[in-house]
């Protein structure tokens, strides 16, 4: 005997309205930002608003080094995690040798953007999101305002340059840490050396299939920036708000990065 | 007020505001305000809580969109300033938030030092002094190297008054600089306002629950309710005055329509909680 509330059905109708407006506000948000940070990046020098090339390498030490070590690590285990199963499902066919294919591109193309996207996404993006919401909440955003100081040329744009430069630059060590364990794997288990190894993953990749990683990468990083920032700045109501921002974003970029992900793989094998 | 218009034009002001609306969405907070802030006074705006204080403070340093009204701050209209215009007009100003708003990734140092840093082409040198002579206005002389999580609310407020008088701007703005500050600390803080208006000549507006602090440095004040101006004037016209909601913020009498937690909970437990009324 379950009766429907009365007023549930237009209830839900006007949460699901509301929802659709702010998510189609954060998106326009976005899309300015992205809009404002290439302006300041370019033409702030003409309003005495210059970009300073120190924050962006604080920016890329924060975003791309500390990050290196537990990248490596996951990496590592990607290459590996691929070389056992491809061995295991090639055994099938008796064609183990040629797993080499499937872990080249499959590294390249694939795990080497994505788990750097996704690990960079909770870690930059949320660190993004929440330093922003907490300088929202304590009036630093403001104070930046009446300093004549432009916040998304301090602050936004810097981290955005970073994260354009870091993310395929981890991409690609990650690339190579991954086809490396994979290969180191490869060695121990088939009767295949590392050089030889090697030399039959520079064979099947192509330049197209690297760039095709890298140039996701790029996507990825504008996103998690974007999304943390956008998050960030949209905060209310105290700590608890940033901590609600802070998941928010990372929840955000990680769904936006995967999908990115096979969108752009669609487009980019059609031709 | 009438007397206000008679003198207007003997002075020089560096803000007029004439019928200032504003909304918060589709709630209107301010009702057409109109007044001035002159060359180096000290212009204290006080009233109720929720009345409007900090939202005309924030319009007044041009942080705010208004719904109608004209703003001019130091002889340009708000409203024709490009925005290279606009961020001149900003090295101008110079704001001390109620929570001090230090950047928590700088030392106290380079939050003073940003305004200079991003806006002059002084050597490092140089602007160390700067900051070191500020610090020691505001008694925080060998603290620029901490950071401000390592700082008490009094020293982060006095942090922020160096960071605001770092550009020595033509006016000061302070939302509630002696709120929650023990009383020595906050009487010190009227003693460094007053001397930034004599020494250095500038206009400060001051946001403040504190009457005894507002009569201490007001030049003139403003009292706003419920997004209307009630009275400006002077601390002794302000005293003076008949009118009846004034004379109540005065004696700290809380405004009848509202809940008066306090007096509700001392009903509640049967005991004067506080031993007097504290607005
Ligand atoms: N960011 C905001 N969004 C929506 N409404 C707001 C916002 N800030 C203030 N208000 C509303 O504007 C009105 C005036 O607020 P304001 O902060 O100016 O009051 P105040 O006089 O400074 O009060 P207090 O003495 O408590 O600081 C209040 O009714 C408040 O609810
Ligand atoms: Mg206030």
């Amino acid at each position: 005997m379950s009766e429907i509330p009365p007023g549930l059905f237009t209830r839900t109708a006007d949460n699901v309205g509301r929802k659709t407006i702010t998510a189609v506000e954060e998106v326009g948000n976005g899309a300015t930002l992205i809009f404002q940070s290439v302006f300041w990046l370019f033409m702030g020098r003409r309003y005495g608003q210059p970009v300073r090339a120190g924050s962006v390498v604080v920016q890329m030490m924060e975003t791309g080094i500390y990050a290196i070590p537990i990248l490596v690590l996951l990496n590592a285990a990607i290459g590996v995690m691929l070389a056992i199963q491809g061995i295991y499902t090639l055994k099938i066919f008796g064609a183990e040798s040629r797993v080499t294919f499937g872990i080249a591109f499959a590294i390249v193309r694939e795990f080497g953007p994505l788990i750097t996207g996704i690990l960079i996404a909770g870690r930059t993006g949320s660190s993004l999101a929440a330093r922003l919401g907490t300088m929202r909440i304590n009036q630093e955003l403001d104070a930046l305002h009446v300093m004549g100081i432009n916040p998304v040329r301090f602050l936004v744009v810097p981290a955005l340059v970073a994260m354009v430069i870091m993310v395929p630059l981890l991409t690609f060590l990650c690339d190579v840490v991954g086809l490396l364990a994979a290969g180191l794997y490869v060695q121990f288990t088939l009767d295949i050396s590392l050089a030889a190894y090697f030399d039959q993953v520079v064979d099947v990749l192509s330049v197209g299939d690297l760039m095709h990683g890298l140039g996701k990468s790029i996507l990825f990083g504008v996103l998690i920036c974007i999304i943390g920032v956008v998050n960030g700045a949209s905060v209310t109501g105290g700590a608890e708000g940033v901590g609600k921002v802070t998941t928010r974003s990372v929840v955000q970029a990680i769904s936006a990065i995967v999908l990115t992900d096979m969108i752009f793989a669609y487009i980019a094998t059609l031709g | 007020m009438s007397a206000e218009q008679n003198t207007e034009q003997e002075f020089t002001s560096v803000i007029k505001v004439r019928d200032l609306v504003t909304h918060y969405g589709t709630r209107q907070i301010l009702n057409g305000i109109s007044m001035e802030v002159r060359d180096g006074e000290i212009m204290v705006i006080m009233g109720g809580s929720g009345s409007g204080k900090s939202t005309l403070l924030r319009h007044l340093m041009a942080l705010e969109a208004k719904t109608s009204g004209t703003m001019t701050i130091l002889d340009q209209n708000i409203d024709d300033l490009s925005m290279q215009q606009m961020f001149d007009l900003r090295k101008k100003l110079g704001v001390a938030f109620q929570g001090g708003a230090l950047f928590s990734s700088m030392t106290v140092g380079e939050n003073v030092m940003l305004p200079l840093f991003e806006h002059t082409k002084l050597d490092r040198m140089t602007m160390d002094i700067m900051v070191r002579m500020k610090l020691e206005v505001v008694e925080l002389g060998g603290f620029e190297n901490l950071m401000p999580a390592e700082l008490s609310g009094g020293m982060i407020k006095r942090a922020a008054f160096a960071r605001a008088c770092v550009m020595d701007p033509k006016i000061l703005f302070c939302d509630e600089p002696s709120a929650g500050l023990d009383p020595a600390v906050a009487s010190a803080l009227d003693e460094l306002i007053l001397r930034l208006r004599d020494a250095l000549g500038m206009s400060i507006v001051v946001v403040t629950h504190e009457l005894d602090s507002a009569f201490k440095i007001a030049d003139r004040m403003t009292v706003l309710d419920r997004g209307d101006i009630l009275f400006i004037g002077t601390p002794e016209e302000i005293r003076n005055s008949p009118n009846e909601r004034i004379q109540k913020i005065l004696n700290r009498e809380p405004d009848s329509d509202e809940v008066d937690v306090d007096v509700y909970l001392r009903r509640l437990t049967g005991e004067d909680m506080y031993g007097g009324a504290q607005l």
